[in-house]
C-alpha cells in the first residue's frame, strides 16, 4: 500500500505541490488528471526521487518503508517504475545490455541471483512475445532513433521485465497517435495483477478510454480537489479544468 | 538530502581505494645517482655491457637532446621539469637479468601478484587446461622500473623462432637485428622525448617474428614504476617480417606518488610485406590525486612503419592513467595497399590532462587509415585531439577516414579537437566526423529509475560510448578495459 499524506513539494524554490493526501492499495489503477502546470509531472518526479524536487512537508509510506528516504535506484529494487513522458536516449547502450544491467542490479538489491545471458534471453523473449513486439527493437541502443510509440512501448517492455509493484505511468498518452495509444494500453492492461498498483497521470481523458481506471482524481495548483470513479472523467472531458480555478493557458 | 556520516564514510572509502595499484613494493635498488650527463648515459650502457654501437648511438642522442627543447605546441601545462633531478636508472638490486623465474625476488613476484599479472608459467598453464582452451595463453614480459624481469612462455616461442625478450637481451643475443631496426622508424634526432630515451633507455621488450609465423598468442608486456624520483625511458622493437602476424599488449601502472615522474616511452614497429602487427595498450599510470598533486607524466613516441605491400598495423589504447598524457601512435603507410588504424579511448578526470592522437603518413598507393577517437572529460580535465593526415604525392587512391567524438561529464572540463590535414593527391579520399556531447542528468536520472546506480550509469554510458573501440581490444582485456572505465570515473558526477 502506498500512503501519501499532506506531500509539499518545491522545484527551484517554488511550491508546486501543495499538500497532496492520496492512498493507493495494491491492484488498484488510480488517474491523476489535471491542467497544465497542476503539479502533476512534478509528483512523478518526487515520487521516483529526482534530484531538484524538494520535498518540504509530509510523507510517502511504501509497504511499511519511508519511500522519499531511499535514493532513486532503491525506490526501483523497491518495486517503483516510472514510465517517463519522454523516454531518455542513451547512445550506444543496446536496449539488451541496458535492460539486463537493470534486472541484474535491482535482482542484486532483493537478494536474488543475478540472471545469466541465457536465463536473461529466455526471460526478454517471454515478455516481448507477450507484449506482441518483434525483439528487433532490442538490438538498437537505448531509445535512439525510436519513434514516440517505440519509446513508449519500450518504456512497456522495461515495465514487464521488471515487474514493479507500483507503476507510475507520465503521460504516456504524449505524442501517440490513436493506433499507438491502443498498443502501448494493450501492454499496460496485460500488466495490470491484483498485486501491482499503477498511477496514470494525464491531461486528457482518451487514454483512460483504453486504461480504465479504479479511481480518477483532480490535481489542480497542487492539491487533489476532486476525486470520483471513472465517470469523473468523462465529466472532465465535457467541463474542462476551468470549474477548478485553473487556466487552460498554463 | 544532507550527507550522512556514513556517507561520507564511505565515500572516503571508495576515493582511497581509486588507484588500486598505488602501493610500493620495498626492494632494495641499485640506482644511478641523481642528474643527467654523458657520465650516466655511459653508466647506463655499461650496467647493460652493451656493445660500443649501442653506446655511440646513446651518446649522439644526448648530444642532440643537449641542443634540444621542449615542445611547446601541445595543450598542456606543467611546471618545467629538472631533468638533473631524477634518477636515470633504478634496478632491483638483487640480479639484474634474472636466468629463472626463481631467481626473481619473490617480493617482486608479490608486487606482480597484487597487480594481477600471471608471471608463472605454471599458473598460466594450469588456468589454460582449465578453461580448456577458451583463452588463449599470454606471454608476459615485466619491467620493473628500469630492468626487465621475467619474460615467460620463451621455450615455447623460440620454437616457432619468435623471439620475445627484453630489449637488453636482444642487444646481447640478437645485435644484428636489433642495430638494423633500432632507431629505424624512430630515429635519434626525432623529438625532444624521443630523443631523451635513446639517450638513456634501459629496457623494454624485443619482439621478431619471422617470416610467415604467426605468432599462437598474445604477447604482452607490463610496466611498472617503483623506485622514487626515477624516470622510466623504456624502448619496445618489435619487427613482423613478411607474412606474419602477431598481437601485443602493454599495460602500465605506478605507485602513488606526490612527485611527478616522467614516463618517455618510445616504441617501434616494423610491418613488412603482407605482415600484420596489432599493438593493443591500457594505460593506467598513476593520474595524481584529486587536488591534481603528483602522478606520471606520460611523453611517449609510438610510430609503426608499414614497409611491406599489404602490410597492416593497428593501435588500440585505453588511455586512464597519467596526470599528463603526451601521446600519438603513428603508422607510415608506405607500402601500397597498407592499413593503418588508430583507435583510441582517453578518460581524464580531475585534473589530468592529455594531449592525444595520432598521425597517418600516406606514402604508397591505395594506403588506407582509419581513426576512431572517443574523449571522455570529467572533472576539471583538460583533453585534445590532434591528429594528423598526410597524404603525399604518390599516395594514387589513398583513403582515410576520421571519427572523434568527445563526451563531458560535468561543466568545469574541456574537449578539443585539432584535426591537420595535408593531402598533394587529388585521388585522396578524407573524411573527417567529429561529435560532442555530454552526459545528462536526464540519462543519469533514467538509469537510477531502472535500478541502476550512478556510477553503474556513467560506467553504462561511457562504455556505450566508447565501444566501437573497446570492441577492438583482444577479448580479454576488453572485460577488464571496461572495469577500469568506470573505475576511472569513481566520483565525477554527484
Amino acid at each position: 500500500m502506498i500512503e501519501i499524506k499532506n506531500l509539499h513539494a518545491t522545484v527551484d524554490g517554488k511550491e508546486i505541490l501543495k499538500g497532496v493526501d492520496l492512498t493507493i492499495r495494491p491492484g488498484e489503477v488510480h488517474a491523476i488528471m489535471g491542467p497544465n502546470g497542476a503539479g502533476k509531472s512534478t509528483m512523478s518526479y518526487v515520487l521516483a526521487g529526482r534530484d531538484g524536487y524538494e520535498v518540504t512537508e509530509g510523507s510517502v509510506t511504501y509497504y511499511g518503508k519511508d519511500l522519499l528516504a531511499m535514493e532513486p535506484e532503491e525506490r526501483a529494487a523497491e518495486g517503483v517504475f516510472l514510465a517517463f513522458q519522454y523516454p531518455v536516449e542513451i547512445p550506444g547502450v543496446g536496449n539488451t545490455t541496458f535492460l539486463k544491467t537493470a534486472i541484474n542490479a535491482i535482482r542484486k538489491h532483493r537478494g536474488e541471483k543475478e540472471l545469466d545471458a541465457m536465463q536473461f534471453l529466455k526471460l526478454i523473449r517471454e515478455k516481448t512475445k507477450a507484449l506482441g513486439m518483434n525483439d528487433e527493437m532490442l538490438k538498437r541502443a537505448v531509445n535512439v532513433g525510436f519513434s514516440g510509440g517505440e519509446k513508449k512501448r519500450n518504456e512497456t517492455l522495461q515495465m514487464a521485465v521488471l515487474e514493479p509493484k507500483f507503476a507510475i505511468l507520465d503521460e504516456t498518452d504524449s505524442g501517440l497517435d490513436i493506433d499507438a495509444l491502443k498498443i502501448v494500453a494493450e501492454g499496460v492492461n496485460a500488466l495490470r495483477s491484483p498485486d501491482r498498483s499503477m498511477l496514470v497521470i494525464t491531461h486528457y481523458q482518451r487514454l483512460l478510454d483504453y486504461i480504465v481506471p479504479d479511481h480518477v482524481h483532480v490535481l489542480a495548483a497542487g492539491r487533489i480537489v476532486k476525486s470520483g470513479g471513472k465517470e469523473l472523467a468523462l465529466e472532465l472531458e465535457k467541463n474542462g479544468y476551468r470549474d477548478f480555478g485553473a487556466s487552460e493557458a498554463a | 538530502m544532507a550527507a550522512q556520516p556514513e556517507t561520507v564514510e564511505q565515500v572516503r572509502a571508495v576515493t582511497e581505494q581509486k588507484y588500486k595499484y598505488g602501493f610500493t613494493t620495498d626492494i632494495e635498488a641499485d640506482v644511478a645517482p641523481k642528474g643527467l650527463n654523458e657520465d650516466i648515459v655511459r653508466f647506463i650502457s655499461a650496467k647493460k655491457e652493451e656493445p660500443e654501437w649501442l653506446l655511440d648511438w646513446r651518446l649522439k642522442a644526448f648530444r642532440v637532446w643537449q641542443t634540444m627543447e621542449e615542445p611547446q605546441w601541445a595543450a598542456v601545462s606543467f611546471p618545467p621539469i629538472d631533468y638533473q633531478d631524477a634518477h636515470y636508472y633504478a634496478a632491483p638490486k638483487k640480479k639484474v637479468g634474472p636466468k629463472s623465474l626463481d631467481e626473481v625476488d619473490p617480493e617482486l613476484l608479490k608486487t606482480y601478484e597484487k597487480l594481477g599479472i600471471p608471471l608463472r608459467e605454471q599458473e598460466i598453464l594450469a588456468g589454460v587446461e582449465g578453461s580448456e582452451g577458451k583463452s588463449p595463453a599470454i606471454a608476459v614480459d615485466a619491467v620493473f622500473d628500469s630492468v626487465s624481469v621475467a619474460t615467460t612462455f620463451k621455450a615455447k616461442l623460440e620454437e616457432m623462432g619468435i623471439i620475445f625478450c627484453a630489449i637488453s637481451e636482444a642487444v646481447q643475443k640478437h645485435p644484428e637485428l636489433v642495430k638494423k631496426y633500432l632507431g629505424s622508424v624512430v630515429p635519434y634526432t626525432d623529438n625532444y622525448y624521443a630523443t631523451l630515451n635513446c639517450a638513456v633507455f634501459t629496457d623494454g621488450s624485443f619482439v621478431y617474428i619471422p617470416k610467415g609465423v604467426r605468432c599462437p598468442m598474445e604477447l604482452s608486456t607490463y610496466f611498472r614504476i617503483n623506485q622514487a624520483n626515477t624516470g622510466q625511458f623504456e624502448r619496445t622493437l618489435i619487427i613482423a617480417d613478411e607474412g606474419a602476424y602477431v598481437s601485443y599488449l602493454e599495460g602500465c601502472t605506478a605507485p602513488k606518488r606526490d612527485e611527478n615522474q616522467l614516463h618517455a616511452a618510445v616504441v617501434e614497429l616494423v610491418a613488412m610485406d603482407d605482415a600484420t602487427i596489432k599493438y593493443s595498450t591500457v594505460q593506467n599510470w598513476y593520474p595524481g590525486n584529486e587536488e591534481g598533486v603528483g602522478g606520471i607524466y606520460n611523453f611517449v613516441t609510438k610510430r609503426g612503419a608499414c614497409r611491406g605491400r599489404n602490410s597492416k598495423i593497428s593501435w588500440t589504447q585505453v588511455e586512464t592513467g597519467s596526470a599528463i598524457t603526451w601521446k600519438y601512435p603513428s603508422c607510415i603507410l608506405q607500402g601500397d595497399n597498407s592499413v593503418g588504424e588508430f583507435y583510441s579511448v582517453a578518460i581524464t578526470n580531475n585534473f589530468q590532462q592529455a594531449d592525444t592522437g595520432t598521425k597517418m603518413i600516406h606514402i604508397g598507393k591505395n594506403t588506407r587509415s582509419t581513426i576512431v577517437s572517443k574523449g571522455i572529460s570529467a572533472g576539471k580535465a583538460q583533453q585534445t585531439y590532434r591528429g594528423l593526415v598526410k597524404i603525399l604525392p604518390r599516395a594514387e587512391g589513398a583513403r582515410n577516414h576520421t571519427q572523434c567524438d568527445s563526451l563531458l561529464i560535468g561543466d568545469k572540463c574541456g574537449a578539443h579537437t585539432v584535426p591537420y590535414i595535408e593531402s598533394r593527391n587529388r585521388s585522396a579520399r578524407i573524411e573527417h566526423e567529429a561529435t560532442t556531447a555530454k552526459i545528462s542528468e536526464d540519462q543519469l536520472f533514467y538509469c537510477r529509475q531502472r535500478g541502476i546506480s550512478e556510477e553503474d550509469a556513467v560506467s553504462l554510458i561511457v562504455n556505450g560510448f566508447c565501444k566501437e573501440v573497446l570492441k577492438e581490444l583482444p577479448m580479454e582485456f576488453a572485460v577488464e578495459a571496461q572495469k577500469l572505465v568506470g573505475i576511472s570515473l569513481e566520483g565525477s558526477v554527484g
